[in-house]
């Protein structure tokens, strides 16, 4: 039916009590937001003096900026930032998961060593931990296969190749502190999953190990990724620490080899952010994508996806039918 | 109405036979069954006897521990003191002459697989859907193989009057539709023995009906039960046996007409008073 038809006299087909006549709408002078108007004008006056200053200073060369924004030398080491990144992200997920479950697990031991680890790791800052890490062939000389405390030694190699290589050095660094911080997150994540799950996924019959894999950790994603996105923007940045280092094994240490050289100080430094904010936005829409798989179940876009899964369960007993009435002709 | 179960059984007569056998044992006996949570106790020497096929309803005020003792009876919470059988089996310890062990997770769990269990709050796994509900226990503790077990699952859910909604998930189902799924889920196990903890109490009242339906139907199929609830209507028609609880003890247990109709506890009568009026 139409907006108000009044001369139906709200008598409607349906014969249920009848509706009144819909009045005219409200059409209303809003409230003037003078307030909003004077703030926004002195802020966007302020914004644009100061992005002025950077774009027409003198002392920022933007063809230096162009330049240095394309070449191999900084594509190179974006491409190694973001590898860092993942491969970091990967070890701190891993052992993220593997600290929350020891941390929640019944056997003291594992708690309280998951516990220690997070202590640890949290308390001290990550830059203090990539110099020792970075140090770490002074403490450990040489590996040894054998039984500590025994005196059983099979065999030793210098630990020079793998703890000199800084590849090796920043995956340890970063990915070992990731683990403490993913821990916790984790550990929310599994806390948040209604106690009655794991009463329902019991009562079936099913073992404290494939609860946990079948119905508690998945549901804990949905809790856990949102958050995970934002440790692995968090984890992009945190990569440039690694310059302390030296070595230019990502790319905002290579740009402060060249600016260490150059003095073109400001232009390199725009070009980090240029590529950080880029790479970093990219991230943002990827993690809204995750997080709409993880929320399976729990919002109402999955009605599409039943409707097309019933049709699918439709379509394949017709032609099952279609099948078995055809077998059934030809014997 | 499409939501009312298709009628029918929603188990075959032979499948209950074999899941009733229990060589000429109870189904359930509880003896002496204490219990507390910390300083309080919750049960204080429980006994009853469920037979096989039975239907058992356990009422009594909030509070009184016929939840807690429900839950006992699958070692979903340990006992202190006395004995819980189902079946003829010890549930959640070995006994070796006079000395008991606690018997580790995996036996736990191969215990509770022959025991359905449906909960006040559904507790469906919110990320499957209706029919992965089912299907998920099957394939995972008894390794059904997928197929069979999504034919079983789907015959399952259209008897209780799903069939339209298997690839719905939870949060799309209503309260009474939730439940039936719970049921169908808890019966894909091929349970001896079902435990309802209050099922209909979470519901809204127009959708009691559609879960106590399947419920009676159960019954009638010869499954044996025992079930909390408030539900006197349900007591009444299909219960073999009821008993009331109250401060950690049966106050008095019997046939549905004797303790409902006739109690002769001044308990039970204050109790009933309360409910009926």
């Amino acid at each position: 039916m139409g907006p108000s038809s009044p001369d139906l006299g709200g008598a409607t087909a349906s014969g249920g009590p009848a509706a009144a006549a819909r009045p005219d709408a409200i059409k209303a002078i809003p409230v003037r937001h003078w307030g909003r108007w004077i703030s926004a004008a002195v802020v966007t006056y302020l914004l644009v003096a100061l992005v002025y200053s950077f774009v027409a200073s003198p002392n920022i060369d933007w063809p230096t900026v162009w330049e240095y924004l394309f070449k191999p030398l900084t594509l190179i080491g974006l491409s190694r930032t973001i590898e860092l990144t993942f491969v970091c992200m990967a070890v701190g997920a891993a052992g993220g998961v593997m600290l929350a479950v020891m941390r929640l697990s019944d056997n003291p031991v594992l708690s309280w060593i998951a516990w220690g680890y997070i202590w640890f790791f949290r308390g001290t800052p990550v830059y203090v931990q990539i110099i020792l890490w970075a140090n770490i062939g002074v403490l450990w000389t040489k590996f040894y296969a054998g039984l500590p405390f025994t005196g059983l030694v099979f065999g030793s190699t210098a630990s020079g190749p793998l703890v000199g290589n800084l590849f090796v050095v920043a995956v340890l660094a970063l990915g070992l502190n990731e683990a403490a911080y993913a821990a916790e997150l984790v550990r929310a994540g599994i806390i948040s999953v209604d106690a009655g799950q794991i009463e329902a996924a019991s009562s079936l019959g099913m073992s404290p190990t494939l609860t946990m894999r079948r119905i508690v950790l998945p549901q804990a994603m949905r809790v856990i990724i949102p958050t995970m996105g934002n440790e692995t923007i968090s984890m992009l940045k945190t990569t440039s620490l690694l310059a302390v280092v030296g070595g230019g094994i990502e790319m905002f240490g290579r740009l402060q080899n060249i600016y260490a050289q150059t003095f073109q100080i400001m232009p390199l430094l725009v070009v980090a952010c240029i590529w950080y904010l880029v790479v970093t936005s990219i991230l943002t829409l990827g993690q809204a994508r995750l997080e709409a798989y993880f929320g399976k179940g729990f919002g109402m876009q999955e009605t599409e996806a039943a409707e097309k899964r019933t049709a699918r369960r439709t379509l394949r007993a017709i032609v099952a039918a279609e099948k078995s009435h055809g077998d059934q002709g030809r014997t | 109405m499409s939501s009312q179960p298709e009628g029918g059984h929603l188990i075959d007569a032979a499948t209950i036979a074999a899941e009733a056998a229990t060589g000429g044992q109870p189904m359930v006996k509880a003896e002496q069954v204490w219990k507390s949570f910390g300083k309080l106790d919750v049960l204080k020497g429980v006994d009853f006897v469920v037979q096989p096929q039975q239907t058992f309803v356990l009422l009594g005020p909030s509070g009184g521990g016929k939840s807690t003792l429900l839950r006992c009876i699958n070692h979903l919470e340990k006992i202190d003191a006395g004995r819980l059988y189902v079946a003829g089996e010890l549930m959640g310890y070995r006994e070796r002459g006079k000395v008991l062990h606690e018997m580790n997770a995996r036996d736990v769990a191969r215990q509770r697989a022959s025991i359905g269990m449906v909960f006040q709050r559904f507790n469906l796994f919110p990320h499957k859907t209706a029919i992965e509900n089912v299907m998920e226990a099957p394939i995972r503790v008894q390794h059904v193989p997928r197929k069979k077990a999504e034919a079983e699952a789907e015959v399952l859910l259209r008897s209780v009057g799903l069939g339209e909604k298997l690839d719905t998930y939870p949060a799309q189902l209503s309260g009474g539709q939730q439940q039936r799924v719970a049921i169908a889920r808890a019966l894909a196990m091929k349970p001896k023995l079902m435990l309802f903890d209050e099922p209909t109490s979470a519901l809204d009242p127009e959708l009691v009906g559609e879960v106590l339906d399947v419920m009676k139907q159960l019954a009638r199929d010869g499954m044996t039960m025992v079930v909390v609830t408030h539900e006197m209507g349900f007591a009444k028609e299909v219960a073999d046996g009821v008993a009331l609880i109250d401060g950690g003890v049966i106050v008095e247990q019997g046939p549905p007409n004797d303790v409902l109709l006739n109690p002769k506890e001044e308990r039970t009568k204050l109790f009933l008073s309360k409910v009926l009026a």
